[in-house]
């Protein structure tokens, strides 16, 4: 009997004590973002100046998003990420649920420094990035112009590929039927606008790729599975830098969305977070960003520290987002499930 | 005399070495307990723990009850016929606004959505256009005009259905069932009823993998076991390379043999088969394929250690009998491996059903297995609700399985195979 309660007790003093030791732990600043090319370009021009600037450590993670993961974080207690990078529907679902800090923009430059769309009570703007048309320049012989010539395929014959799942699919099958960028959120909001959608979409559908994460598209279009697909902006920049591809893309009708940076609720590394978002909001910082990938910023004078040359190819240059639509997430919030159930639906015949 | 004797010396002695017997028994389970005890406490704290957690949200519907709670309580004895009386809109009224005031009205609406499309956007333009507490007897009023959707019976009632603590929504959701506007069950709307279908498509693929990778297995594990120690072990090399190989690898090895431009349509063209590439990824196929191959050392150990333990003598004895080969076969040695069958397929099957990463990859849109479902609901949209109630479909389904699973094989090898 006394063995037993020694050995109890030994496996109590274990757990609480691993559970102590990971509490009270205290830990450097630990920002996460996306991973892959973006994040070691991050890497080269935020995280280790930033470092030598402030002269205190800290560490980087990746992580593939969800607004799950950041409510076990928060709610778990203990959280170990200070600054994450979040889309832009996560920053609305968090923000509702009290996830992240509040801004405070007196410490990081204040709110006139950026452009009002990256401004939020939640979080800062730190990229503004487009799903382009991607084609591969070596294998269409006619330029594609616009997501009505995606659905051609008596022009430009092959396969297709899109995002899975009914975000960016159903605006973009209605941007090809003829509506104009800045309607397709009034026309989606109406059961006509979707059934247009789909009706849009049966007309290829056999022809469809989906993909699921961002690398897939640029390799689709590599290995010739499909002849144009939806993809990130950066991703086929990446992919003509680095690995000498011919890649085009049209930022005609082109989505976009804004990254932000947070501050998880009770991060106790408050500080250093406001430090570092001071630091990556400032506009020469941002511009070494775009310069090494292709992602619009938020500072309102980050632009006027480029070249010309590199300007042209971001989405925020003014012939790039003239035709582009934001991505709306007050429709996606209420809409996703529905529209994820009937788009599954509609797979599945 | 002599026995009366024996029992008086000896009682007082036999009493206490029972008894002391029983202790030491009792202390050597103990510490028996004290050394499983990590491993049972690990399994509590990261299998049935999280299980239960698991059943639990499938079933738990706090979030109307805790952001509204003096109109749950005003609604408790409405009928549900007609529009609430006047206590209910002012019970509303200020719910709406000390949830506005402390930030969690977007908890309700999120729940409140999930039952009425559209509802999220009610609950945020009535926050934000309800300036102050209506006066007294005009609450219906005030919220009717701020939105009209308050006079209708359906916006009533998906409050009332999701005010808690439990709920059955989840779990008739994932069985394409809802509530309608008078709490009857009946089947969901056309277009968002796919949890059937996506059930049915799991169990087929799953089955038909099991299936595959018995008819592929099965040779390749006879082999094994009748070749000599020394090629039947090079040969085992061959089927644990793969197994210890990152499932993540060889799911994108098969991308790249499959793809249009792949090593396979290549191949078919080159040898005059084919003119157009097939299309044999981002398919069915290309997923039962993937699938099979992933799985298919699951099939080939049991079934190789099953048929190890047979003795050529029996297929001997049978042909010296007069058996001819398929009748030896048949007879006495396929009824010997059945156990590894059993095992093989159970186990080829269950890990089938809960696949994930290889139909993400090398699946279209309609060959999506139900994890993928669970995973987005986790995930993505944060509908812990539902992706927990297909996860209790799914375990349920599955210990169903295994228990019918049990009795049979239990039941063939009672009688190992044989007629008695």
């Amino acid at each position: 009997m006394p063995k037993l309660k020694i050995a109890l007790g030994f496996a109590a003093t274990f757990t609480a004590g691993i559970a102590l030791a990971t509490a009270t732990q205290a830990r450097d600043l630990t920002v996460v973002s996306w991973g892959g090319a973006y994040q070691d370009a991050q890497k080269k021009v935020y995280f280790e100046p930033f470092k030598k600037a402030a002269g205190s450590p800290m560490n980087d993670e990746s992580w593939d998003g969800g607004i799950g993961v950041l409510r076990a974080k928060v709610q778990g207690g203990a959280a170990t990420w200070d600054v994450v990078q979040v889309e832009s529907d996560e920053l609305a679902v968090g923000c509702e649920e009290g996830l992240f800090e509040k801004i405070e923009y007196s410490k990081i430059g204040g709110e006139a420094a950026y452009l009002p769309p990256a401004v939020d009570p939640c979080g800062i703007g730190a990229i503004v990035y487009d799903f382009v048309l991607g084609y591969d320049k070596d294998k269409l012989k006619e330029a594609p112009t616009s997501w009505a010539d995606f659905f051609d395929t008596r022009k430009y014959p092959g396969k297709r590929s899109l995002r899975q799942g009914p975000k960016t699919t159903l605006e973009i099958a209605l941007i090809a039927d003829g509506i104009a960028p800045k309607d397709v959120y009034k026309v989606l909001a109406t059961d006509e606008g979707i059934e247009r959608a789909f009706k849009k979409l049966d007309t290829i559908k056999t022809d469809i790729v989906w993909w699921k994460a961002g690398a897939q598209p640029p390799q689709l279009l590599a290995s010739g599975e499909v002849a144009m697909t939806s993809v990130y902006n950066g991703r086929i920049d990446a992919a003509n830098k680095s690995e000498k591809k011919n890649f085009g893309m049209v930022w005609n009708g082109a989505l976009y969305t804004i990254d932000s940076w947070v501050i998880l609720k009770g991060s106790p590394n408050k500080d250093a977070a406001y430090k570092f978002l001071d630091f990556v909001g400032k506009a020469e910082n941002q511009a070494k960003l775009s310069e090494t990938i292709a992602y619009g910023t938020s500072n309102k004078d980050a632009a006027a520290h480029l070249q010309p040359a590199v300007l042209k190819d971001l989405p925020t240059a003014p012939d790039n987002i003239k035709n582009a639509v934001e991505i709306n997430v007050a429709f996606w919030l209420e809409n996703i499930d529905r529209l994820t159930e009937r788009f599954n639906k509609w797979a599945a015949k | 005399m002599a026995e009366a004797f024996l029992t008086s010396a000896d009682a007082p002695t036999e009493v206490p070495l029972k008894r002391r017997l029983k202790r030491a028994e009792r202390a050597r389970q103990f510490k028996a307990l004290a050394l499983v005890l990590p491993c049972l406490l690990f399994l509590l704290f990261t299998f049935l723990g999280p299980i239960a957690g698991m059943l639990w949200r499938s079933v738990d519907d706090w979030e109307v009850g805790r952001v509204l709670p003096h109109t749950v309580a005003a609604l408790a004895d409405w009928d549900g016929k007609d529009v609430p009386d006047e206590k209910a809109f002012a019970a509303l009224a200020d719910d709406i606004q000390a949830a506005r005031a402390s930030g969690t009205a977007a908890i309700a609406s999120k729940r409140l959505n999930y039952a009425l499309n559209g509802f999220r956007t009610i609950l945020a333009s009535t926050a934000r256009n309800l300036k102050s507490a209506p006066e007294a007897g005009t609450a219906k009023e005030t919220l009717g005009k701020i939105n009209p959707a308050w006079r209708e019976r359906a916006t009533w009632a998906a409050i009332k259905g999701a005010s808690g603590p439990m709920t059955s929504f989840y779990l008739l959701a994932a069985l394409d069932l809802t509530r309608n506007v008078d709490g009857a069950i009946v089947a969901a709307a056309p277009d968002q009823a796919i949890y059937r279908d996506v059930f049915a498509r799991t169990f087929a693929i799953s089955f038909g993998v099991s299936v595959l990778c018995l008819i592929l297995g099965f040779p390749v594990a006879y082999l094994l076991a009748a070749l000599p120690p020394g090629r039947s072990n090079l040969l085992m090399i061959f089927v644990l390379l793969p197994f210890w190989t990152s499932l993540l690898v060889r799911t994108c090895a098969w991308i790249v043999l499959l793809q249009k431009e792949g090593v396979v349509n290549d191949c078919l063209r080159w040898l005059g088969i084919v003119d157009e590439p097939l299309r044999l990824v981002y398919n069915r196929f290309g997923v039962v394929v993937a699938m099979t191959h992933v799985l298919l050392p699951f099939m080939i150990l049991p079934l190789y250690s099953s048929m190890k333990a047979i003795s050529p003598a029996y297929m001997r004895a049978a042909a010296s009998l007069g058996a001819s080969p398929v009748t030896a076969f048949l007879r006495i040695y396929l009824p010997q491996t059945l156990p590894g069958i059993g095992a093989g397929c159970l186990l080829v099957f269950i890990l089938a059903l809960g696949y994930y990463i290889t139909p993400a990859l090398v699946g279209g849109a309609a060959d999506q297995m139900i994890s993928y479902f669970i995973a987005n609901y986790t995930t993505e949209t944060a509908n812990w609700g539902l992706a927990s109630a297909l996860g209790t479909l799914l375990l349920l389904a599955t210990l169903l399985l295994a228990v019918v699973y049990g009795k049979l094989v239990h039941g063939q090898q009672v009688t190992g195979g044989m007629k008695n």
